[in-house]
Parts: structure tokens; sequence; C-alpha cells
């Protein structure tokens, strides 16, 4: 499986209230419509200038703060096809994962890759390709993959439990 | 080699012999937590396409980010909520009238020692100080567990915090715990257990481990953790007759860092706009202009905390230029806040009281912020637009740095004369 997008480069510490505010936490529950308020208070170009398949470039401690799954939603669903960060803050983590988001920890591939240019990722091989050249990236854990390849942790729990009714 | 509380009970809830960090095990959790999220949680649980929860008395539902329901919107979602309670059998549902969750849980008697906690809501650390493991995870993961009783989590490595010294005059678990976090970062913590122990921890009120443990996510951590003594055992007998086992980490046990603090010279500090760890000591902000101060939040709360902004509010008056919102954690607070007279000193000195809930902390209700205005806060998090409004400024600290502010109707050291 690969990925190939349009860099958004943004720094360390990117919290899940300027990712998705917790004024909209209750009040807005259609993913489509989170998509538009994605990265709103870091960056209120994104969500409308995000493409398809367009991947976010970030330092460490990525989606720290609040729990809500609305912060990897609204990513998902404004067509981010993969997170690189030198770090992910673990519930953020576990969100993205759980929303079928795939990422991808690379100190180094950050630290040389320049907004708006486009990179490509292999994430069977574990390769990132920029410009300055490819980096390689520790593949995620087994168990975690199987949910990232069952588009998200719902579809996933489905597929276990028909195949447990299924014996 | 010894092992830690994590590694312990992470290898007795996945029912294995022993498990080492990094590894991930699945386990199932002794109680699992979720709020007004709930009717999210719940829509999510339908796509699973299982009918009962699993385990519906593991369930803890407290209503606390948004109550009562701001609007419609946030009416029907609570309809929902108790709908879904009700059509499920969930018994340990508590409504507006309860409080915060993280103050609520215990209260109630849900919280024991040697126990998994799993909350979706990053601030379950909170009951990490009475000995549970107790992490946050996200809304389709509670989903998931309600189905099936089972999640993976990664064993985490431990930090061993030690706090020791002679805590100076007007020094708070709020101090403390700004003050590491400044030191230690955003992300010094990042999926690890953090433990805190020492001669300072041991003499800490468990309300005041209750704010180190709820502060703990703010450094990146997965979970805190405070040994349960003497204070934890006493503070349990008068909530549940919950049989438990105190599981804490040996002294032999491999922690992947120890780092002592000695907090006899420590100065109150203060987290300035935009992120948690940008802490400072308040000496170097005095003079800042606020416009609303914030005393409560599961993060300071409770009684005792109250009972410090009384004593400083007493027979005095706020600065007219300041709105000084109190939320007690819980209604068991507020009650008890009420007999002993603390609300009406704080009412007579110009507070508004407020019903125990999240109130503004999320930036939802009650309490908003206009651009250009500065809010002092006990809460747990400052990011840009926090509070609803990213052209406003959110600065934390603890009840006492609060309540002086609000006299002055600017940042103030409360070692400080009173003028």
């Amino acid at each position: 499986m690969s990925i190939k997008g349009k860099v958004w480069k943004y720094g360390d510490d990117v919290n899940t209230d300027v990712i998705f505010p917790g004024k909209y936490t209750y009040t807005i529950t259609d993913p489509k419509e989170m998509a538009t308020h994605a990265l709103e208070d870091l960056d209120p170009k994104f969500a409308k200038k995000v493409e398809k398949e367009d991947i976010i470039v970030a330092g460490r401690n990525f989606g720290c703060g609040s729990s809500r799954e609305q912060a990897a939603t609204c990513l998902k669903y404004a067509g981010v096809g993969v997170i690189v960060a030198k770090s992910f803050a673990r519930i953020f983590f576990r969100n993205a994962i759980n929303q079928g988001l795939p990422l991808v920890q690379c100190k180094e591939a950050v630290e040389n890759i320049s907004s708006g240019e486009t990179i490509t990722i292999d994430f069977e091989k574990g390769k990132l390709s920029c410009k300055k050249g490819v980096f390689n990236f520790p593949p995620l854990p087994e168990s975690v993959l199987g949910i990232l390849k069952d588009g998200g942790l719902i579809p996933h729990v489905k597929k276990i439990l028909k195949i447990e009714k299924g014996e | 080699m010894g092992k830690t509380f994590a590694e312990k009970i992470l290898a007795l809830k996945s029912g294995r012999e022993s498990v080492i960090t990094g590894e991930i095990v699945t386990v199932s959790p002794d109680v699992v937590m979720s709020h007004d999220n709930t009717a999210a949680i719940a829509k999510k649980f339908k796509q699973i396409g299982v009918e009962k929860v699993k385990y519906p008395e593991k369930i803890v539902i407290p209503l606390d980010h948004c109550v009562p329901a701001a609007t419609e919107k946030y009416a029907v979602n609570h309809k929902e909520i108790r709908e879904f309670v009700q059509q499920q059998k969930i018994e340990n549902f508590y409504d507006i009238n309860t409080g915060v969750c993280h103050q609520v849980l215990p209260e109630k008697g849900h919280i024991i020692p040697g126990t998994l906690v799993l909350g979706a809501d990053s601030h379950t650390t909170t009951y990490g100080a009475f000995g549970a493991f107790s992490a946050g995870i996200g809304r389709s993961e509670v989903a998931s567990i309600w189905a099936t009783d089972e999640i993976w989590l990664r064993v985490p490595e431990t930090i061993k915090i030690n706090i020791d010294g002679d805590i100076p005059p007007e020094i708070y678990p709020k101090d403390i715990i700004l003050h590491i976090i400044g030191d230690l970062g955003a992300d010094g913590a990042l999926y690890k257990a953090v433990e805190f122990s020492g001669k300072v921890i041991r003499e800490m009120s468990i309300g005041g481990r209750m704010t180190l443990c709820n502060m703990a996510v703010e450094m990146g951590a997965k979970i805190g953790y405070v040994e349960p003594d003497e204070k934890t055992i006493q503070w349990l007998a008068a909530r549940t007759n919950k049989k438990y086992e105190i599981i804490k980490s040996d002294t032999d046990a491999n922690f992947e860092k120890i780092i002592n603090y000695d907090i006899s010279k420590l100065e109150p500090q203060i987290a300035c706009p935009h992120t948690v760890d940008n802490v400072k000591p308040v000496s170097k902000v005095v003079g800042t202009k606020i416009n609303q101060a914030l005393i409560g939040t599961c993060t300071n709360g409770r009684l005792e905390d109250l009972k410090i902004a009384s004593k400083i509010l007493r027979s005095k008056k706020i600065s007219n230029r300041v709105r000084l919102l109190v939320f007690p954690a819980s209604m068991e607070v507020f009650a008890q806040a009420m007999e002993l007279g603390i609300l009406q000193e704080l009412v007579k000195s110009g507070a508004v009281i407020m019903n125990p809930g999240c109130g503004p902390c999320l930036g939802a209700h009650e309490g908003a912020l206009a651009p250009g205005e500065v809010c002092l806060s006990t809460a747990n998090r400052n990011f840009k637009g926090r509070m609803g409004c990213k052209e406003a400024e959110v600065y934390l600290a603890s009840p006492a740095t609060v309540a002086i502010s609000s006299l002055y109707g600017e940042i103030t050291d409360v070692r400080g004369d009173l003028k």
C-alpha cells in the first residue's frame, strides 16, 4: 500500500483543541461537517484547501490534549491520507488508527521535508521518499496494523464478532 | 528484577503471568467511563451490530461536560443518553445534578486500588491517585469495550518522580505539578506511567494527589499513579465496601527514569498562553490584567480548593474588572461548601457560584471569552481557543493564585502582602 501526496507542515505539540475545537465537540456530529473545521484554530486555510491524499507532516507530540476522536475523524474526512510526525500523543495515535487513518513516526524524515512538496510513502517497505532522500520508518505493531487494514476499529470488531458467531 | 505497578496490573488484567514494557496486550477493564459523549459512542456501538452491552455493571456515565444542556442540540444529546442507559440497564448513570466525572467516580465508590479503569476522557488519569491503572481512550474504543469487554494497550515504561522537601507557605499541589510539566515538557512523559512518590506525596491530601494525576496527561503520560497508603484506605472506607488489593511497584523494579525534585524553594507557578508546559513563576507575570477567573474543574474543584479561595476572599471584594466563576466539582462538594459557609463568603466577595460541571473549561458554555480577554483558571488546559475564543488568552494556576488575582484584577503572587 502506498500514498503520494502534497505536504502540509506544522510544528510541535499540535493539540486537539486546534485540530477540532471543544466548542464543536457535542454539536457537530456529521464527519463531513467536522472536516470543514479541521485545524481551524491553527491554520484557517487548511480545511478549504486540503485535497484528497494530502499529507500532514508535523513535529513532536502531534494530537496532544483532549481525547476527542473528532480530531482524527475530521482529518480523515478532510481527505488526509497519512500523518507523518516525530511523535504522536497516545490517545490521538489510537483514535487515528481506529478511524483508519495511517500514521508514520519518523523524526529524520520530518526534519527533511518541506511544506508543499510531494512525498511518497510505501507502508509495506517502510520507506518515505521526499526531495531530500529516502527514509526508513518502523512498521506499526501487527495488532494495530490489523485494525488499520480493516478500515478502523468498528469494522474490525464487527468482523471479529461475525467470525466468532459463525463458529 | 522486580516489576512496576504498570507491568503487574497489565499482566493481571490480560490474564498473563508477566508482561514486558513495549508489549501490546489485550485487557479487560474493571470500569469503563464516558460522559456527554455517550450518545456518540452509542452510535458507534450500534454499528458493531451487538444488541446489548456485555457488562452494564462495569459502565459508569456521569453527565458533566455541558450541564444543564445549553441548547436544543445538547438537550437532544442528553435525551439520547438517558434513553440508552435505560434500554441497556446501565445503573451507574449520574444525571446533571451530580458533578464532574473525575470527581464523581471516586466519590461514588467506583474507584479502588489495583483495578483497570479506562475512560473516554483524557483526564481519566485522575484515578491513579487511588492506585488504579487509569487511562484515557477514544470513543470507538469504549464502544468496542461495551461489545467485547476487551481492548489493546501497550505496556508503558515507568518514570518515577520523587518529590521531597518542605512545602513553602502558599505552595500547593497545582504549583508542584505545573513546575514538573514545565520542566519535563508536554511530551516529557509520552506513553509513560508516571509514579509520584516521596515525602511530599505522602503528606499530600487525596485531593492534591488527584490534581497531580489529573495533570499527568499534560506531559503525555498514559497514567499517573500514587501508591495507596493509610490516607487512601481511610478515604475509601467512607465510600465503598468493595474488597481490593493494593498493587504497587517493587522496590527493585526497572524504572526507565527516576527524577528527584526538592520543592523547598518552589514559588507559585503559572502556565502561560498557549501551552500547559509554558510554565513560569507567577512573579514573572504579575501585573497581567485579567477579565475572568475560574476556580473549579476536575483539576481543582474540590472542597479543599474552595476553602483556600474563601480564606483569601473572606470579607473582601474582588476587582470590579473581574468575573470570578466558581464551579464546585460535584454536588457533594457544593453541599459541603454551602454548609461550611464557604459559598456565602465567595458570593459576598463577588464570585458567581455555578453548578457542578465542566463549565467553560472546554469552550462549550457558562463563561465564554471575548477576543482580547484574559482568563486565569484552575483548569488543566490553556491551548489556543480552548475556552471557545482563539483570540483570548488562558493562564493556569492554583486556586490560591486565582483567588488573590481576582481581588486585584491582575495576576498576583499570593505570597505578597495583602494590600
